[in-house]
């Protein structure tokens, strides 16, 4: 089984510099494109491909990229920006790949520039993740000795640039026009479309904003061709995904398999199943912000067209599973208060409903519930939908929340009925011993 | 035009607005928050949701933020349908849940437009039973209060302090529901337009500290549409007044000149009218050296009359550009314009005429504030704007938006979409050439900026016209600097649509506003429509100028040679217009000196008889601003006893003469009546009754209240001092009424006194009062501009270009530095600016300041009018080499400046 993105990564092992990179084969891809392709080919190479978004969105990419505006008369400079901001909660594939193969990154990044004949590229990388930081600044400063960037790379009239950005590390900078306030120097909150950055994007120029793994797909297009990516797959989108699953499994862990694997063999066989003595209930397929599947749900294809029809989405790929010494509830407060936490505060629906929810949950964790309380979970479940929220991050935070409504709810009735949480030790007294933990909520400016 | 439908009825809209604005438009009552009309939209609050049907099949619809949806043909959508009620209901439910219920003791309490929203959703009940988050408040100086726990995090407040209006010391910071609108540390809030925070924010964040002392509820105010007397651009204001005090002062809306936003020295600048100082009785002083004795005014009207009986010819009057037309038009009836003097000195008395001169030559159209906002190419020859004409800074500041906004059209970006749009056009602005003596912040967005002496302002100006009509003058010996700053110039203007030059008098120089004149005519001339705008010194300087009379130099020099030796001035400090010996000197020889003012200053001292006048909240009046717009002022209040429109003490003094000098002065009883003679006897002023509905005029028969239909206790508030509940006061001036009692509809602009609307009692209701939300006012009347110059094509051209300047081996040029604060001589007497007034400074050059070895902070003694003061030296390289810039605030004044003087360090002991 070929697994092209992670070929080149070892376990515990320092990743493959500039020679030994070339050796395997790096940047074969930018030599065959700038020697002998077109932006627009390689563009339509991508787009034949069927490569969707690996981010969460899964937006076909070639079509993305067809909306920025090409030749002469192109505004310029254009941005290519890698989103490496992976702040989802359970979802840790991009770091596996900007740590064990930084070049692979670069080299993607070029030839994806090539295509949208961009001028310069930003890694916006998520502030915990130094060691990519390191190993990336490394292989950029190598890269640029080599020529790979800088000024007519390979002696073509293309010139192209990359700088590392180190997030100051909020969620919602994963959000890609967020991402770009930030990187502008802005605050990290989302930008309306349209107008959508491949024509207004970075300092209002035409930009790209791509996730690590999405990109990564390209420089294998580009080398091997679209037939032998569209094999790759076991179904509709081609290439490979790389999935992971934590929770109370046997063997943890990213693994890079066909696009189409079933959920059931992701957590079975690679993952080993669950631990002794603890038994499955649910998942969440693709990090936090996507809705709990449960048994029936095990043989769907991990793809963007079929984990919908369980009612969730394929997300990251990366699962999060629950399993029966967890309680729903507690899972879903630690859920909701992670989006509260990361609210950006622009929209009311965002930054007041989400903490609503977290202190509700929180209260039924406390047992002090109310049953007229549930039903203000519903009524948020159903009013932060897409279109009424300025951006994704409220009705991600819905989408766990609402499953858990639905699959777990004589959990949650639980909590109220017997004014504590079953999983717990310590139940609470009736009386309610324990009060709101007040300085959370509190804020107090630098002075 | 757009044809939407509306819970399935058809409306027409203007297809460049968003669903908001045209729903509002419409007269709808559509909640919101962070959308304003002058900021735009940015889609963060939610609250304006509606359900949008795809088609006339789609029954289902989905919802959509009106703000955030173009209002294009075709458009279907319902405000009525249940689930985007429950939406709306729901994001108020939202901000109510951390939002305190602190109402009853609110400053914003029944002004609130999160109270109207509130209600306009039907949220009432409240579901949220945990800690609301509370936040530490700052200390934002003496203008602002800061309540955060308010904040419904609209984000207004933050987009009209930093993206408006360029402010940087204000930014929102952290995240979730804990965003904090502030400061970086406490202090003041260092932005001039600070005080639109108050309107702008929906809710109780920000108010208006000044209210604060004398706190006094919206439906309590007793309100009156007034005109801001701090500058001369003539922003509309609405003034209000409870128990005989004034207690704050609003935004009134004018589509052409003020818009939504006024300066903090026109928002805060009121107090002077509550002064400790004010002049409430008749005085005289029996003895010259003695004290003033308070006197009847009848008593003091039988003394004063035959005096002005027995010698009419004797009399000298002096008027003021701080004055009402009408009353500087009584002065001037009363002596005779023979003896009517301007109260100016020849030169600043010239500066105003060259400006009105020029107007009335054209070309150049004069620019209001609006047309401002539109141009596309700017230059400002000698003008330090935020200080001189603020409100113009913060237009300007709109006009560098529009040559970006080319981009923004081009990517089919909706200019209200204000988010994409600052996108788009990313940190372009537009071309904005300021050519000034020294640097202020506002020339951050400058495209170029030149700092020189008057002199070499006025030869950029030349050259540039030049540049652009060889048949223009040029100046002589042109360095390459300033040739190729005036090519870049020239080309910028030349391709512009709807270039702008603006200068004014603050350089005190004839050659700077010759110069800027040429530079619009060269672009008239060559098929450019450029407009001019002028800034002058005071409210009605323009308006005196029209008017015409001498100089204070020709009243002095007829007093000095015993041709008259009574003096009558008119709202008027002569130690702000002459140098002090002069003024001296004047008094003196004058046999009797009668003042009518306001506030007691240093030449009330020296007065023989006080009448006590009425500010401009105590009485009405026409001013004329910068741009030659005729525009009425109303009397607020009642004033106290004694004190009356400075007309009618004049009118008065007529009267108790026997025989004036214009028997039919005796007859004006009313406002219309000095109105009705000053447009029959001066030409300019013929239109000028146009400005205002007259006395006569009503609202099917009712007059228009000042007084809410909510003022409380007026059968109470005089029981301490009286049993009986006083009749009203007759207003005999105008169609207001000192009544809630009236006409309760919405009356023709410039009658509007305050803003009111069913479900909208907050300024917000503003709304309501305009045919287009944003555009103009329901039966608006804007003034009458006095001078038009369209359609006349002659162009002669000023041809002095001065020489270089010569900077002196031993002396400095002392330029005047205003400021917003303290310059003016009303607003500078308000207790809330204290705090803002800066001490008084000099400016150098730091290459100048190390010739004379000193360093920042010392201070040095000049010599201005044969006086030497000491003032401590600041240094700042945008100073010309040569000159130096001194604060006009406190005792100094621009009478006497520019002058030459040395600077002698202080040895400091």
């Amino acid at each position: 089984m070929e697994r092209p993105l992670t070929h080149n990564i070892k376990p515990r092992a320092e990743p493959l510099w500039l020679a030994e990179y070339e050796k395997a084969g790096g940047y074969e891809s930018v030599r065959k494109a700038l020697r002998t392709m077109t932006p627009e080919e390689v563009q339509k190479l991508v787009t034949e491909s069927t490569l969707r978004g690996r981010g969460g969105a899964g937006f076909p990419t070639g079509k993305k990229w067809s909306f920025v505006p090409m030749g002469a008369d192109a505004p310029r400079p254009k941005y290519l920006v890698v989103n490496a901001d992976e702040m989802e909660p359970g979802t840790f594939k991009d770091r596996l790949l900007l740590e064990g193969d930084p070049h692979q990154m670069i080299e993607s990044m070029i030839v994806s520039a090539y295509a949208i004949q961009a001028d310069v590229g930003y890694i916006f990388l998520r502030m915990e993740y130094g060691i990519a930081a390191a190993r990336l600044r490394k292989a950029i400063k190598e890269a640029r000795a080599k020529g790979y960037l800088g000024r007519n790379l390979l002696g073509s009239d293309f010139s192209f640039e990359i700088y590392l950005h180190t997030s100051a590390g909020r969620y919602i900078c994963g959000e890609e026009t967020a991402l770009l306030n930030a990187l502008e120097g802005k605050r990290a909150i989302p930008r309306a479309k349209p107008p959508f950055p491949q024509v207004v994007g970075l300092w209002g120029k035409p930009t790209i904003v791509q996730n690590v793994e999405t990109l990564c797909n390209i420089p294998h297009i580009i080398t091997h061709g679209v037939e032998w990516y569209r094999r790759l797959s076991r179904g509709k989108d081609g290439g490979t995904k790389i999935y992971g699953v934590s929770g109370n499994v046997k063997r943890p862990g990213a693994w890079e398999l066909p696009m189409g694997t079933s959920i059931r063999e992701l957590l079975e066989e690679h993952a080993g199943g669950m631990k002794d003595g603890f038994a499955f209930r649910g998942l969440l397929p693709g990090g936090a912000s996507t809705a709990m599947l449960v048994e029936e749900h095990l043989d769907l294809p991990m793809d963007f067209e079929s984990i919908p029809q369980g009612g969730s989405r394929m997300g990251t790929g990366t699962m999060i599973v629950l399993d029966d010494h967890t309680c729903p509830v507690g899972f879903a407060q630690n859920l909701e208060h992670f989006f509260a936490q990361e609210s950006c505060g622009w929209c009311t629906p965002c930054w007041e409903g989400l903490s609503w929810t977290e202190r509700i949950l929180q209260s039924l964790e406390d047992g002090q519930g109310r049953m007229d309380e549930i039903d203000v979970l519903t009524m948020h479940t159903k009013l932060l939908a897409p279109g009424r929220t300025f951006c994704a991050l409220a009705p991600g935070a819905m989408d766990p929340l609402q499953s858990l409504l639905k699959y777990c709810r004589a959990d949650f009735e639980r909590h109220i009925h017997e004014k504590r949480c079953p999983w717990r030790d310590e139940p609470n007294g009736a009386d309610g011993a324990r009060t709101w933990p007040v300085s959370s909520s509190m804020i107090v400016p630098t002075r | 035009m757009a044809g939407i439908i509306v819970d399935d009825r058809p409306y027409q809209v203007d297809e460049r607005e968003n669903l908001l604005q045209a729903c509002l438009s419409l007269g709808f009552n559509l909640p919101y928050f962070c959308w304003h009309p002058a900021l735009g939209s940015v889609g963060a609050c939610r609250q304006c949701a509606v359900k949008q049907f795809r088609n006339e099949q789609d029954r289902q619809g989905h919802l959509v933020m009106a703000c955030m949806t173009p209002a294009a043909d075709g458009t279907r959508i319902s405000i009525e349908d249940p689930e985007a009620k429950t939406f709306r209901a729901s994001v108020i439910e939202w901000m109510m849940a951390n939002h305190p219920h602190d109402c009853p003791v609110c400053d914003e309490g029944g002004e609130c437009h999160l109270q109207d929203m509130t209600v306009m959703t039907g949220h009432a009940y409240r579901r949220f039973r945990f800690n609301k988050r509370t936040f530490r408040n700052q200390d934002l100086g003496p203008f602002i209060t800061h309540e955060m726990n308010r904040c419904i995090q609209c984000y207004r407040c933050v987009r009209l302090y930093r993206d408006y209006a360029g402010g940087r010391d204000f930014d929102a910071f952290g995240s979730r529901n804990h965003v904090y609108f502030g400061r970086h540390e406490d202090g003041t809030l260092e932005n001039e337009f600070s005080g639109n925070l108050v309107e702008v924010c929906p809710t109780g964040v920000f108010d208006d500290k000044t209210l604060m002392p004398h706190y006094t509820r919206k439906w309590d105010l007793q309100t009156a549409p007034s005109v801001c007397a701090h500058c001369s651009l003539g922003c509309n204001t609405i003034a209000g007044e409870r128990y005989g005090t004034l207690r704050r002062i609003l935004n009134r809306y004018h589509n052409e000149v003020n818009g939504y936003f006024l300066c903090d020295r026109g928002r805060f600048g009121y107090g002077f009218v509550n002064s400790e100082e004010r002049i409430r009785r008749p005085k005289s002083r029996p003895s010259r050296d003695g004290q003033t004795i308070p006197i009847d005014k009848d008593m003091i009207l039988r003394e004063l009359g035959p005096l002005l009986a027995d010698k009419p010819s004797r009399i000298i009057g002096i008027g003021s550009p701080r004055a009402s037309l009408e009353s500087n038009f009584a002065l001037r009836e009363l002596v005779g314009p023979e003896r009517f003097s301007l109260g100016l000195s020849v030169r600043d008395a010239g500066l105003n005429s060259i400006i009105l001169d020029i107007l009335r030559r054209g070309p150049a159209p004069s620019a209001s504030i609006h047309d401002v906002e539109q141009a596309d190419a700017v230059l400002i020859l000698g003008e330090d704007l935020i200080n001189t004409a603020p409100r113009l800074a913060l237009a300007v500041r709109q006009s560098a938006r529009q040559q970006p906004m080319e981009i923004v059209d081009k990517l089919g970006i909706p200019r209200w979409h204000d988010a994409a749009v600052r996108e788009a056009a990313h940190a372009r602005f537009g071309p904005l050439f300021i050519a000034a003596p020294y640097s202020s912040w506002f020339a951050d967005i400058a495209t170029e900026t030149y700092h020189a002496a008057p002199d070499d302002l006025a030869r950029l100006g030349f050259v540039v016209a030049h540049e652009l009509d060889q048949a223009a003058p040029t100046a002589s010996t042109v360095n390459p600097t300033i040739g190729s700053l005036a090519k870049r110039i020239a080309a910028v203007l030349g391709q512009a649509e709807r270039p702008l030059v603006i200068s004014g008098t603050a350089c005190k120089s004839e050659a700077v506003i010759q110069s800027a004149a040429n530079v619009a005519w060269a672009l008239c001339k060559t098929g450019t429509p450029a407009k001019l705008c002028y800034c002058l010194p005071e409210s009605n300087s323009l308006g005196l100028a029209m008017l015409g009379g001498k100089s204070l130099e020709e009243a002095f020099s007829i007093v000095k040679n015993g041709a008259a030796d009574t003096v009558l001035i008119l709202e008027n400090d002569l130690y702000r217009r002459a140098d002090a010996l002069s003024g001296d000197a004047f008094l003196k020889t004058a046999s009797k000196v009668i003042i009518l003012d306001t506030l007691e200053h240093d030449t009330t001292a020296k007065a023989d008889v006080l009448l006590p006048a009425g500010t401009f909240a105590e009485s009405d009046g026409t001013l004329v601003n910068n741009e030659g717009r005729a525009q009425r002022f109303y009397q607020v209040f009642p004033a106290e006893a004694d004190i009356q429109e400075s007309w009618r003490w004049i009118r008065d003094l007529a009267v108790a003469s026997g025989h004036p000098a214009q028997p039919n002065m005796t007859a004006w009883n009313t406002l219309d009546d000095v109105v009705l003679a000053l447009s029959e006897a001066i030409p300019v002023f013929r239109r000028l009754a146009e400005a205002a509905p007259p006395e006569k005029f009503r609202m099917i028969g009712q007059k228009i209240p000042r007084q809410t239909h909510r003022f409380t206790g007026r059968t109470s508030m005089h029981a301490p001092l009286l049993m009986h509940e006083p009749k009203p006061v007759k207003d005999p001036d105008s169609p207001l009424a000192f009544s809630m009692e009236g006409y309760l509809g919405q009356p023709p602009s410039p009658l509007i006194t305050h803003y009111w609307a069913p479900g909208w009692n907050s300024v917000q209701a503003l709304n309501k009062f305009q045919s287009e939300v944003g555009g103009p006012l329901r039966q608006e009347n804007p003034g009458v501009r006095l001078i038009e110059s369209f359609g006349k094509r002659t162009v002669t051209y000023f041809t002095d270009a001065p020489k270089p300047f010569q900077a002196l081996d031993h002396g400095w040029l002392i330029l005047p530095w205003y400021q917003i604060f303290g310059t003016d001589e009303l607003s500078a007497r308000a207790s809330a600016m204290a705090e803002r007034i800066p001490g008084p400074t000099l400016m150098l050059h730091p290459e100048d300041a190390a010739t004379l070895r000193f360093k920042a902070g010392e201070r040095t003694e000049l010599m201005l009018g044969n006086r030497s003061h000491r003032v401590p030296v600041k240094l700042d390289a945008a100073v010309p080499r040569g000159t130096a810039a001194l604060t006009i605030v406190s005792d100094f004044t621009d009478a006497v400046l520019p002058a030459w003087s040395p600077l002698i360090r202080v040895a400091e002991p």
